[in-house]
C-alpha cells in the first residue's frame, strides 16, 4: 500500500516513541535499505531532497537526539515505500521481483469510482483555471486508483444457483438447497407458523440481523433471526398494518388501526405519533432519518425521528394510499395509485417530482431496486413491468402474470421478488447491473399462505415472506450484497458500536430538503441566482466590473500621440475583435445553413398558384 | 415583346378573363420604334382611336360610364343591402358551424333528410318524370359510394378507432354504425331520397342574396360595374323577386325552427334544448376543454353521410354552371357550404372571396401527400372529390396539431397495451391453478370491460397538457387603453396596438418529458435544495462548468478510502501548538537589508547575472 506523508499526523503516538527510544529494534530490512539507498534511484520526483536527508539519519539512529527526531518523524512513513521501488534490484534473498513496480490497477475498476464526467465539454479556460482543472482531475485519478485498490478487500463473492445443462433452476425447491448448503446457511431457511394471527407484515433491520413482523391481529415481535433469539412479544390489540424499524434494531414503528406507534426493542410503547393516523404503508430513508408515511386519508408524512417533528405532510390527491416504496438511490418516496399511475415525491415540493402512467388498472405494488435505476410494478390489469428511472420512465420490459403480482421486492443485487397468491416467484438479471428478465423464474416457492409481505434480508440471501400462516425464510442464492461496510451497517457489531455508529449517523444526517430526483445536481452551481445576483450587481455598481474594458491606447512621445494615430490605433484594435467575431460566425454558419436548408424545400414556387 | 414583361402585368385573378390583359398591354406596353410608326401611334392618340382592336373605343367607353345620379344611388342602396345580408349570413354561417355538439347535427341532419324524403315523394305523385330523373341522380350517388373507400372503416379516423375498439365499447359501436351506413348507402334504393328538393332548395335559397353582388365580382376586370348592371337586364328578372326574400333570412331563426317543425316535434325540442344547453353553457364559461376531447375523435365520419348522394348532384350543377376551370374550387365549396346547411354560399359567395380558401384547399393537397407519406396505405385520392369537404378550411390551423396529438396518444397506448408474453410458471397459484383456458379468457375480457369505462390515458393525457399549459411562461401586456386613440366603454386597443405592446417571454428550454407521453416530469425549481447551492464562482473561474468539475468528487470517508480521504482534507497550513511563528523577514525571502541586495539584483535581471552572484547565491542557498 502506498502511503503519503501526512502532515496532520506530525506527532505520533507517544507510545510508539517510546519504543524506539528504549530499544531501537533492528529491523532486518533497514541494513539492507542503508545498502541500497546510497546508490539509489532517486524515486519519484520530489523526494530527493528528503533522500539526502534520510542518507545521514542511519547512522545516527543509534543516539537521537530530540531535535532530529522531529524532523525525521514526517518521513518516517516513507521507508517502506522507498524500500519498494528499491526492491527490484535487490531482496533479502537474492532473487529479483519479477512484477516490479507497484501493481497494476484494472481500468474498468478504476473507471467504476470516476466521478468527473468528462463528456461535457468546458468553455475555453485560462491558464490559471486550467490548471486548477488539471488538478482537480489528477487527484480525481488518483483516488480512483486508490479506491479500484481497495477493491481487494472485498474478499467475499455472492452466491448463485446454476441448473446443469439447461435445468431450470425454479424447479429447485427449498428443500433441495437446504440440504445441498452448509448447516450454517441451512438454519437460515426456516418458517414460523403463526396461524393464529392473520397475515403477517416483515421488515429486516438495516444490518440484516434482526427481523421484526406484525400480524393483523395485532401480533407484533421482533426477532433476532440468525440465533431466533426473541427480542420483544407484545399484542397491541389493534390491527397492525406495517412495521418497519428505524435507524437501528432498537426503534420500532408500527402502523397500527388509528394511530403510528414506536416502540423499543423490548416492546416498551415510546411514542404515539397522533398526526400520523390511519396509516397504511411505512418507509424509513437511513440518511434522513426521516419515517414516510402513507395513510388512507391520501396524506403522505414526513416524520423526523431524529427530533420528532414532521417536515411535511404532503396531500397526494389521489385518494387512499396504500402502495409505497423508497428509491434507496435519492430517497424519492413513490406511490402507486388506483387510476395507474406512480407518482415521486419529495418533502421539499409540494406536487409530485414526476408522475408515470405505468398500468390501465390501478397499481397494486412497486418497488425500486438499490441502484435507483429500475422500478418495478404490477398492476391490477395483471402486468407486471419494469421501468429505467434515468430520465426516460420507460417500461423496458412487460409481462402478464397469471394472477397479478400483490407484492414486489428488490434485492440489493437486483432480484425481484413477487408474490402473487400463495406464491413467490423470484426473477433474476444476467449481470449485475442489469434489470431482471421476466422470461424465466430464477426460483418458485409455495407457501402455506397468501403472501402478505415481502422483504430481501440485507447482507443474507435470505428472502423473507410474510403470509397468512406465519414468516417464511427463504433461502434465494445470490440475493444480497456479500461484502457489507463495517463502519456503515455491521451486522456483528455490538451495542456499543452501535451507539457510536448512531452518533456518527446523526452527526452525517442529510436536510430533508435536499431530496430530490438527482441528487448529482447538488454537485451542480445555482446558475439562475448566479445570474440573478450578477444583474443584481451590476444594478447596484451602475456598470458591469466583469466587463472588458474598452482599449484606451497609450499615449506615445515624440508627436507620434497625435489624435489621428490614437484613433487608428484604436480602429486597429476594434477591427481586430470584429474579424474574430466573423470569424467565429463564420464557423458556426456551415451548421446553421444545414439546419435550415431543410424547410426552404418547403417554400412553395411561383408557379403554384397554377395548379388547380 | 419580351415574355418577362408581359408577365409582370399579368393580374392572377380569377375574374381576368383571357382575353383582357392583351387588350391592356397593348394599350401600355406597345411602343413605336421607328418614326413611321410612332407617328401613326400619335396619330391614333390624338383621335381617341384605338391602337389595337377593342370592343368599344374610349369615346363609347367614356359614353357608356355615363349613368344618372339617383340610378347610382338606387344601384348603391341595393349592393348595401345585399352586403350586409350576406354578413348576416356569414355571421350565421359561422355561429352554427361552430356549434361543436355532435348530437344537435345529427338531429339536424336527420331532420333533414327525412324531410327531403317527403318531398320526394310528393314530387314522385305530381311529377313522375322529375322524380325518375332524381333517381337517376340517387343511383348515381351511390354508384360513386360503391367506389369510394369512404365508410369502409379505412380512414384514419376508423383506424384510430380500430385501436380502441378492443377496449372502448363506444368506439365499436361507431365503427359498427360506420358499416351500416355504407350498407345502407350502397344499397339499391327502391324508392329514392331527397336530392330534388335539395336542389331546389339550393337554387331557392340561391336567390335570397341578390345575383348582383356576384356580379360585380365576376366582372370586374370591366371598367365600370354600374355599366355592366345596365348591360345585363336579364338578371333583373330575378332582383324582382328580391323584395320578397329578403325579410327571410333576417328573421331565419325563427323561420327555421317553422320548417323543422314538419320533419317531426321531438327534432326540434331536442334541438331547441341544444340551443338552449350551449347558451347556458357559453353563459358559465365552461372552459373548453372538454369539447377539443370531443372533437379529436369526431371529426370525418359523420358529416356528409346525409349529404353523399346531394354531392353528386352539386357537382353535375356546379359543372353546368360554372366553367369547367373553376369547377374542382367550386364543388369544394359547395360540399362546404353544404355540410354547413348553407347550400347557397357556394353559388353566392364572390369570387374574390375563394382565393384564400383555394389556396386553403394547395396547402390541404400538401398535407393529404404528407399524410400519405406517413402512412402508405392511403392512396392519396383527387383533390375535388370532397376528401378535402372533411375539414373545414377554419380548422386548418388545429389540423396538424390534432395530428400530433392523436399519434402521441397512439403512441401511448401501445405503450400500456404491448402484448407482453405471460408467465409459465411452475407453481402457479392455487387459486388460478383450477382455471382453464376458457375460464383465463373469460377473467381477461372481464378485465377489459371493469377497465372499459374509465379512460385512464385520456385523463393523463388531459392532465398533462394542463401541467404544460401551466408551466408555460405568460406574455406580459402593456397594452394601455385609451393611449393613442380613442378610449372609453366598449372599445378595445386595436390589434395593432396590442401587438406592439405585448411582450412574448421567451420560450424557456423544452420539458423533459416533451416526449415522453406517459410521463410528467414537474418542471418547478427546488427553492429549498437551491439554497443549499453554490451560487458564487470563485476567482479563477469565469464559468460555472468550470466550477463544477473541480467540486464534482466528493472528499467525505465516506465515498474515498482513508487515505484519499487524509489526502483530500489536509489543511493548507499546519501548525504545531506551541510552535512559535516567528514574523517574516526580509531575509527570508531572499532580500538582503542593504538595498543592493544579490538577490535583488538578480531578480530584476537574471541575464546579467555575475560569477560573483553565482558564487554568492551558491554559497547562501548550502547555508
Amino acid at each position: 500500500m502506498e502511503t503519503a506523508p501526512k502532515p496532520g499526523r506530525d506527532v505520533p503516538p507517544k507510545k510508539d516513541r517510546l519504543q524506539t527510544k528504549k530499544k531501537k529494534p533492528r529491523r532486518y530490512w533497514e541494513e539492507e535499505t542503508t545498502l541500497t539507498a546510497a546508490g539509489a534511484s532517486p524515486g519519484p520526483p520530489g523526494s530527493k531532497k528528503r533522500n539526502r536527508e534520510l542518507r545521514p539519519e542511519r547512522p545516527k539512529n543509534a543516539n537521537i537526539t530530540k531535535k532530529s527526531r522531529i524532523s525525521r518523524k514526517p518521513h518516517l512513513p516513507k521507508k517502506p515505500r522507498e524500500r519498494r521501488n528499491l526492491e527490484p534490484q535487490r531482496s533479502v534473498s537474492g532473487a529479483q521481483d519479477p512484477f516490479p513496480g507497484p501493481a497494476p490497477v484494472p481500468v474498468e475498476v478504476a473507471r467504476k469510482f470516476r466521478r468527473i464526467d468528462k463528456s461535457k465539454k468546458l468553455p475555453h479556460s485560462k491558464s490559471k483555471t486550467r490548471s486548477r482543472l488539471e488538478v482537480a482531475e489528477a487527484e480525481e485519478e488518483e483516488i480512483s486508483i486508490k479506491a479500484a485498490r481497495s477493491e481487494l478487500l472485498l474478499a467475499e463473492e455472492p452466491g448463485f444457483l446454476e441448473g446443469e445443462d439447461g435445468e431450470n433452476t425454479a424447479k429447485i425447491s427449498q428443500a433441495d438447497i437446504v440440504e445441498a448448503v452448509d448447516i450454517a446457511s441451512a438454519a437460515k431457511h426456516f418458517d414460523l407458523n403463526l396461524r393464529q394471527f392473520g397475515p403477517y407484515r416483515l421488515n429486516y433491520s438495516p444490518t440484516g440481523r434482526h427481523v421484526a413482523f406484525g400480524g393483523r391481529r395485532g401480533h407484533v415481535a421482533t426477532l433476532d433471526w440468525v440465533t431466533k433469539r426473541l427480542m420483544c412479544e407484545i399484542n397491541v390489540m389493534e390491527a397492525v398494518r406495517d412495521i418497519r424499524f428505524l435507524h437501528s434494531e432498537a426503534l420500532l414503528a408500527v402502523a397500527q388501526n388509528r394511530w403510528l406507534h414506536i416502540y423499543d426493542n423490548q416492546g416498551i410503547e415510546l411514542h404515539c405519533i397522533r398526526r400520523c393516523d390511519r396509516v397504511t404503508r411505512l418507509e424509513f430513508l437511513p440518511f434522513h432519518f426521516l419515517l414516510a408515511t402513507a395513510s388512507e386519508t391520501g396524506f403522505l408524512t414526513y416524520l423526523d425521528v431524529s427530533v420528532g417533528k414532521i417536515v411535511a405532510a404532503l396531500n397526494a390527491r389521489a385518494g387512499r394510499l396504500d402502495v409505497m416504496t423508497k428509491n434507496p438511490y435519492n430517497a424519492v418516496i413513490h406511490l402507486g395509485h388506483s387510476n395507474g399511475i406512480v407518482s415521486l415525491w419529495s418533502p421539499a415540493m409540494k406536487e409530485p417530482l414526476a408522475k408515470i402512467l405505468c398500468h390501465r388498472g390501478g397499481v397494486r405494488a412497486v418497488a425500486v431496486d438499490s441502484t435507483g435505476t429500475y422500478m418495478a410494478t404490477s398492476g391490477l390489469d395483471h402486468q407486471l413491468k419494469i421501468f429505467d428511472l434515468r430520465g426516460t420512465f420507460q417500461p423496458l420490459s412487460a409481462r402478464t402474470l397469471p394472477q397479478g403480482a400483490g407484492h414486489l421486492a428488490f434485492s440489493q443485487r437486483g432480484l425481484l421478488a413477487a408474490g402473487m397468491g400463495d406464491v413467490v416467484n423470484i426473477w433474476a438479471g444476467q449481470g449485475k447491473a442489469s434489470p431482471p428478465s421476466l422470461e424465466q423464474p430464477y426460483l418458485t416457492h409455495r407457501l402455506s399462505g397468501h403472501v402478505h409481505g415481502l422483504h430481501f434480508c440485507p447482507f443474507e440471501d435470505v428472502l423473507g415472506v410474510g403470509h397468512n400462516g406465519g414468516i417464511t425464510s427463504m433461502l434465494v442464492p445470490g440475493a444480497a450484497e456479500p461484502n457489507f461496510d463495517g463502519l456503515e451497517s455491521n451486522p456483528y457489531r455490538s451495542q456499543k458500536q452501535r451507539q457510536e455508529w448512531e452518533v456518527k449517523a446523526l452527526l452525517e444526517k442529510v436536510p430533508a430538503e435536499l431530496i430530490c430526483l438527482d441528487p448529482r445536481a447538488l454537485a451542480e452551481v445555482d446558475v439562475i441566482s448566479l445570474e440573478q445576483e450578477k444583474k443584481e450587481r451590476i444594478e447596484r455598481l451602475g456598470y458591469d466590473p466583469e466587463a472588458k474594458a474598452p482599449f484606451q491606447p497609450k499615449p506615445k512621445q515624440k508627436g507620434r500621440s497625435s489624435t489621428a494615430s490614437l484613433v487608428k490605433r484604436k480602429r486597429k484594435v476594434m477591427d481586430e475583435e470584429h474579424r474574430d467575431k466573423v470569424r467565429q460566425s463564420l464557423e458556426q454558419q456551415p451548421q446553421k445553413k444545414e439546419k435550415a436548408a431543410k424547410p426552404l424545400r418547403a417554400r412553395p414556387s411561383a408557379l403554384d398558384r397554377f395548379v388547380r | 415583346m419580351p415574355s418577362s414583361e408581359l408577365q409582370s402585368h399579368i393580374p392572377y385573378d380569377q375574374q381576368a378573363s383571357p382575353g383582357s390583359p392583351i387588350c391592356n398591354l397593348n394599350f401600355t406596353h406597345n411602343k413605336a420604334r421607328t418614326p413611321l410608326e410612332q407617328e401613326v401611334f400619335n396619330l391614333l392618340h390624338k383621335n381617341k382611336q384605338p391602337v389595337t382592336d377593342p370592343l368599344l373605343t374610349p369615346v363609347e367607353k367614356a359614353s357608356l360610364k355615363a349613368m344618372s345620379l339617383e340610378d347610382a344611388k338606387v344601384r348603391r342602396a341595393e349592393l348595401q343591402r345585399a352586403r350586409a345580408l350576406q354578413s348576416y349570413y356569414e355571421a350565421r354561417a359561422r355561429r352554427e358551424k361552430k356549434i361543436k355538439s355532435k348530437k344537435y347535427h345529427k338531429v339536424l341532419k336527420k331532420g333533414k333528410a327525412r324531410k327531403a324524403l317527403k318531398e320526394f315523394e310528393k314530387l314522385r305523385k305530381v311529377n313522375p318524370t322529375a322524380a325518375l330523373e332524381e333517381l337517376e341522380k340517387i343511383e348515381k350517388a351511390r354508384m360513386m359510394e360503391r367506389m369510394s373507400l369512404k365508410h369502409q372503416n379505412s380512414g384514419k379516423w376508423a383506424k384510430s378507432k380500430a385501436i380502441m375498439a378492443k377496449y372502448d365499447l363506444e368506439a365499436r359501436q361507431a365503427m359498427q354504425e360506420q358499416l351500416a351506413r355504407n350498407k345502407e348507402l350502397t344499397q339499391k334504393l327502391q324508392v329514392a331520397s331527397d336530392s330534388e328538393e335539395e336542389e331546389e332548395g339550393v337554387e331557392e335559397e340561391g336567390e335570397l342574396v341578390p345575383d348582383a353582388v356576384n356580379e360585380i365580382q365576376m366582372d370586374a376586370n370591366g371598367p365600370n360595374p354600374w355599366m355592366l348592371r345596365n348591360l345585363s337586364r336579364g338578371t333583373k328578372e330575378i332582383k324582382v323577386q328580391d323584395p320578397e326574400q329578403l325579410p327571410e333570412p333576417v328573421a331565419h331563426e325563427a323561420s327555421e325552427n317553422e320548417e323543422e317543425e314538419r320533419p317531426g316535434a321531438e327534432e326540434e325540442i331536442l334541438l331547441n334544448e341544444f340551443e338552449e344547453r350551449r347558451s347556458l353553457r357559453k353563459k358559465s364559461g365552461l372552459n373548453q376543454d372538454a369539447e377539443l376531447v370531443s372533437r379529436r375523435e369526431p371529426k370525418g365520419s359523420s358529416s356528409q353521410e346525409v349529404l353523399s348522394e346531394l354531392r353528386a348532384l352539386s357537382q353535375k350543377l356546379n359543372k353546368e354552371s360554372q366553367q369547367s376551370g373553376k369547377q374542382n374550387v367550386s364543388s369544394v365549396r359547395t360540399v362546404l357550404a353544404v355540410q354547413r346547411e348553407e347550400p347557397t354560399e357556394a353559388e353566392e359567395e364572390p369570387l374574390l372571396l375563394q382565393r384564400p380558401e383555394r389556396a386553403h384547399t394547395l396547402e390541404e393537397l400538401e398535407e393529404l401527400g404528407k399524410e400519405g407519406c406517413f402512412q402508405n396505405k392511403e392512396v392519396p385520392r383527387p383533390v375535388g372529390e370532397g376528401q378535402q369537404s372533411e375539414r373545414n378550411p377554419d380548422n386548418q390551423p388545429d389540423a396538424p396539431k390534432e395530428k400530433k396529438r392523436k399519434e402521441q396518444m397512439i403512441d401511448l397506448q401501445n405503450l400500456l397495451t404491448t402484448k407482453s408474453p405471460s408467465v409459465k410458471s411452475l407453481a402457479v397459484p392455487m387459486t388460478v391453478e383450477e382455471l382453464e383456458d376458457e375460464e383465463e379468457r373469460d377473467q381477461k375480457q372481464m378485465i377489459k370491460e371493469a377497465f372499459a369505462g374509465d379512460d385512464v390515458i385520456r385523463d393523463f393525457l388531459k392532465e398533462k397538457r394542463e401541467a404544460v399549459e401551466a408551466s408555460k411562461p405568460k406574455d406580459v401586456d402593456l397594452t394601455l387603453p385609451g393611449w393613442g386613440e380613442w378610449g372609453g366603454m366598449g372599445l378595445k386597443p386595436s390589434a395593432k396596438k396590442r401587438r406592439r405592446f405585448l411582450i412574448k417571454t421567451p420560450e424557456g428550454p423544452p420539458r423533459k418529458d416533451k416526449n415522453l407521453p406517459n410521463v410528467i416530469i414537474n418542471e418547478k425549481r427546488n427553492v429549498h435544495a437551491a439554497a443549499h447551492q453554490v451560487r458564487v464562482l470563485p476567482y479563477p473561474f469565469t464559468h460555472h462548468r468550470q466550477f463544477e468539475r473541480t467540486i464534482q468528487t466528493p472528499i467525505g470517508s465516506t465515498w474515498n478510502t482513508q487515505r484519499a480521504f487524509q489526502k483530500l482534507t489536509t489543511p493548507k497550513v499546519v501548525t504545531k501548538p506551541g510552535h512559535i511563528i516567528k514574523p517574516i523577514k526580509a531575509e527570508d525571502v531572499g532580500y538582503r537589508s542593504s538595498s543592493r541586495s544579490d538577490l535583488s539584483v538578480v531578480q530584476r535581471n537574471p541575464k546579467q547575472l555575475s560569477i560573483r552572484h553565482k558564487k554568492h547565491l551558491k554559497k547562501n542557498s548550502v547555508d
